[in-house]
This record gives structure tokens, C-alpha cells and sequence, in this order.
């Protein structure tokens, strides 16, 4: 066998274009992720000056799609790229747009958060927004940790784990109802950790979309819309 | 850029056993088992297997000297005159062996081949698309020639351009030009198959186009193989793509797949550029 080298390219520019697109990717994962753990804890301590914190970094999530998506486009013109780098730059520019949602939806949180922290005080709630909460930023953490290892049965786990969190959407969702039948003058209250709630179930989504977009990168299948059973054959395969 | 090593078990840098995907298909047009080519003492290339199915234009690519052209020219019997090419195994047309004393001249119409660089015979543009049918005998009367010589210039999209001119030397035409004026020629014969070596690596891209959508157009009556130096060109134009080796055929697959998710290390190594 002659010698070969597949590590990197023969054009060095193009390598290094490869690597600085997964570099930026990262970062904004990494602002996304912090925006996501100041919104939880901005909640669970009514501390608005944190959630002020939250909004202000959506503008830097923001130029990271944009920018991100410039590069792709770019890479796309000029280097025709195929194979695990096309997978690369396709996942890349998906994963963006989730990334920019997560951003999002902590924004809306922190939102609340604003809200609630002007409110008096009324600890119910709390618990299940925490619990959620710390399973979902574990999560978007494990999915970007897939990423950059291109780690697929990781990537697996994180979709195993939006199962779990949707469950216990639903059983906080059930526990805020009888919140508000035992007390109605808390409804307009409640209804304001149901909607971080929510947001925090969409976040487990995006989530979840980043993990099958890692597999997509490194098996070359696509893992959208299939059941977990279906996914883990893809993976093992 | 670090490879994504995802299929480790069935990615390797070693030469496969046999090619991976897909190279054998039912009722091929064309097929090759366990073809090694030799110049001299030099084994060109090493074992190939591999089917052409009816219409589908494959593709063929890999490195210089990864034996593609070499096996390009083994179907239709191109190597014959190579003084020391010798070559082993069977390679079949409709599941005729046409090594085993199969005339070459038929076999030469029936498989027809159009080079890198167009090289139309000195003579008028008619003489160029007519010279095949006259010396095999297609026509005998001037209105067939008429005939024969307009429906192969509208097949190869040059009608239009050269209608007005057909008394005119064919070499007085642009290279693009010249390119489709080859295609006539070898289509004007009726061939099965039409082998193509890195047909356009002398145009530019607006005659690169033509000559693809040509090819399109073609595989609707022609069975096409295709070596091509652009990578691009053979994700654009062929249904499945072989990928070779040093002689070897690595692998085989719907050029899809090939292009987006290859089965073996060497192939994704080679269409993402990463032989260093």
C-alpha cells in the first residue's frame, strides 16, 4: 500500500476553511449553551438582571448564523465539496438554525423570567423547571460534544433522552393544571412557567434535530422522523 | 480536517477482496470478469469485475494510472494495437466474448469511442458523419447518406451550427464544435455502446455543458462509459460510478451514494481530495 495520508487535504486552504467552519460552529454552540444555563437559573432565582444578560446575547447568536451561513455558502461555491466534507457543510448549516432557535426560545424564558421576578413570590413550579431544565442543557451539551467528536451512539443518547424529557413535559404539564384548579388566582402565574416549560421541551427538540444531524455526518444516513428502536439500528449498523 | 472515520469496520485503506457496492447488475450490455491488462512485464490493471448496464452511462474515475482508460480501451479492442498489451479474462458484449475471434471492425461500430482531443478526419463535415456508414456499408444511395448524415448531426446537437457549412473541413470548427462533430461521427455508425475518454478535459465549460447534456440525452439510445478526470462531471452526468485504484476497482456504487456517503476509505479519500 503506498502512502496516503487522509487526514488532510491536498489544498491546505481547504482544510483549514473545513476546520474553521467547525471552530465558529462550536463557538456559537458554546454562547447558545451559556444562554440556555443563565435563562434556567435566571428563572429559578427571579433574577432579572441575569435574564437582562440572556436577551443581550441573542444579538451574538444572531450574527453566528448569519456568519455561519456565509461560510457554508462559500465553501459550497468554491470548493464543490463531497463526501463526509459535503455531510459536513449540509449538518453544519442545519445544525445553525437550531442552534439560533435554542437562542431563542432561552430568550422567551428569560423573558418570563423578567416577568415572574416582578411577581411575588410563589415557589410552585420551580421544581420541574429545574429538573427539565438541567436535563435539557445536559443534553445540548452532549450534543455538541457528538459534533465535535463525531460521536454517533452520543449523539443516539441525546435522542434517547428527549424521550425522557418529553415525558416529564407532560407529567409537569399535568401537575400545573392542578395547580391552577386548586388556586385560580395563581393561573396567570402558572401560565407563565407552562410557557418556559414549553420552551425548554422545544429546546430538548432542537436538541435532539443537532443529534441527528451528527449521525447524518458520520454514518451518511438521514436519522430524521425514525423511532428510536429505528435509530439505534442505524447507528449499530 | 480530520476524516470522519464512521464506518471503521467497513472502511479500510487496504485494497478490498473483491470491489465494494455494487459492479455486477442483471443483463448487462457490456461485462468484464477477472480482466488483467499487462503492458509488457507491467500489470495495468488487477481482477476487474464489472457489468455496464443497458442505457446507464457509468462513470469511471480515479487517479492517472489507475488502469481506467486502459479498460476503457479494452471494450472495443483499442489495446490490440499496442505493441506488448496483453489481455486476460473475459469481457463480453450482449454475452458475446468479443476476445474470442469476434471481428473487430463490427465490434468497432457496434462499440463506438470518442477521444480526449476531437480529431475529425480531414475532410468536409458530410464526409466525417458519412465515412463510417460508407465503409461499413450502412448506405449506398446519396439520399441516405443525406439522411443518415442529419439525424446523427441532430443527435449530437450540431445541426443547427453546421447545416449551412457540411462542405466545409471539419477541423475549421471550434473545439466544442469539433467535439460534437466525433460524436456524430461515432453515432452515425448506430452503435450499442459509446466509450468516452475524458471527452471534455479539452473544452471549455459552456461546450463542457453541451457535450453533458448530450451525454444525457444519448443514454436514452446508447449505453455510455464515461473516464472522467472531473469529478464533478461524473456526479453530473452518470447513473453509477467506478472508482479505481492502481489497477484495482475499488468500488462500484449508484453515483448518489458514491458522491455523498462512499463505502470505502479510498474512494471518499480520493473525491474529497485528500490523497497527500
Amino acid at each position: 500500500m503506498d502512502n496516503l495520508n487522509f487526514d488532510q487535504h491536498i489544498s491546505r486552504q481547504f482544510n483549514s476553511d473545513l476546520e474553521a467552519l467547525k471552530a465558529h460552529l462550536l463557538q456559537m454552540g458554546g454562547v447558545v449553551e451559556q444562554q440556555l444555563a443563565d435563562c434556567v437559573e435566571s428563572l429559578e432565582d427571579a433574577d432579572s438582571g441575569l435574564a437582562q444578560k440572556v436577551l443581550a446575547a441573542e444579538v451574538h447568536s444572531n450574527n453566528f448564523e448569519i456568519s455561519i451561513d456565509e461560510e457554508c455558502t462559500r465553501i459550497l461555491a468554491r470548493r464543490q465539496p463531497a463526501a463526509s466534507d459535503l455531510r459536513m457543510v449540509l449538518a453544519v448549516a442545519k445544525i445553525v438554525r437550531d442552534l439560533e432557535r435554542i437562542g431563542d426560545e432561552s430568550a422567551k424564558i428569560a423573558k418570563m423570567a423578567i416577568i415572574l421576578s416582578e411577581q411575588e413570590n410563589s415557589p410552585r413550579g420551580y421544581v420541574e423547571i429545574r429538573h427539565i431544565g438541567s436535563h435539557v442543557c445536559h443534553m445540548v451539551r452532549d450534543s455538541l460534544t457528538a459534533f465535535a467528536r463525531y460521536d454517533a451512539e452520543l449523539a443516539l443518547a441525546v435522542a434517547r433522552e428527549d424521550k425522557e424529557v418529553d415525558k416529564e413535559y407532560s407529567s409537569a404539564m399535568r401537575e400545573m393544571i392542578t395547580f391552577m384548579m386548586e388556586d385560580p388566582r395563581t393561573i396567570s402565574r402558572v401560565l407563565n412557567i407552562l410557557w418556559a416549560l414549553r420552551s425548554l421541551e422545544r429546546i430538548g427538540d432542537h436538541a435532539r434535530n443537532i443529534a441527528e444531524q451528527v449521525i447524518y455526518l458520520v454514518k451518511g444516513k438521514d436519522a430524521r422522523h425514525l423511532s428510536l428502536p429505528e435509530m439505534e439500528k442505524l447507528v449499530q449498523e | 480536517m480530520t476524516a470522519i472515520n464512521a464506518n471503521q469496520h467497513t472502511m479500510t485503506t487496504d485494497y478490498p477482496e473483491k470491489t465494494v457496492g455494487l459492479p455486477l447488475v442483471d443483463d448487462p450490455k457490456m461485462s468484464m470478469r477477472n480482466v488483467n491488462v499487462f503492458y509488457g512485464e507491467k500489470q495495468a490493471t488487477f481482477n476487474v469485475e464489472l457489468d455496464i448496464a443497458k442505457h446507464e452511462v457509468l462513470a469511471m474515475i480515479g487517479p492517472s494510472g489507475c488502469g481506467k482508460s486502459t479498460l476503457l480501451r479494452c471494450l472495443n479492442r483499442m489495446n490490440d494495437t499496442i505493441v506488448g498489451c496483453r489481455v486476460e479474462g473475459d469481457i463480453s458484449l450482449e454475452k458475446e466474448n468479443i476476445y474470442g475471434g469476434m471481428d473487430v471492425v463490427p465490434l468497432r461500430a457496434r462499440v463506438g469511442m470518442v477521444f480526449q482531443k476531437p480529431n475529425p478526419f480531414p475532410k468536409s463535415i458530410y464526409d466525417n458523419v458519412a465515412y463510417g456508414p460508407r465503409i461499413h456499408g450502412l448506405a449506398h444511395r446519396r439520399v441516405e447518406f443525406d439522411e443518415i448524415v442529419e439525424t446523427s448531426l441532430r443527435r449530437a446537437g450540431l445541426w443547427e451550427e453546421a447545416k449551412d457549412r457540411l462542405d466545409q473541413p471539419g477541423t475549421g470548427l471550434s473545439g466544442g464544435q469539433q467535439q460534437r462533430l466525433c460524436i456524430a461521427r461515432t453515432i452515425a455508425v448506430n452503435p450499442e455502446v459509446i466509450l468516452m475518454d475524458e471527452p471534455c478535459s479539452a473544452l471549455d465549460p459552456i461546450a463542457t455543458a453541451k457535450i453533458e447534456e448530450l451525454i444525457a440525452e444519448l443514454s436514452e439510445n446508447y449505453t455510455i462509459a464515461i473516464v472522467t478526470h472531473s469529478m464533478q462531471q461524473a456526479a453530473r452526468v452518470s447513473q453509477r460510478t467506478a472508482y479505481f485504484h492502481l489497477g484495482r476497482l475499488i468500488e462500484v456504487n449508484d453515483t448518489e451514494r458514491v458522491f455523498t456517503n462512499p463505502q470505502h476509505k479510498l474512494t471518499e479519500a480520493y473525491i474529497t481530495g485528500r490523497f497527500g
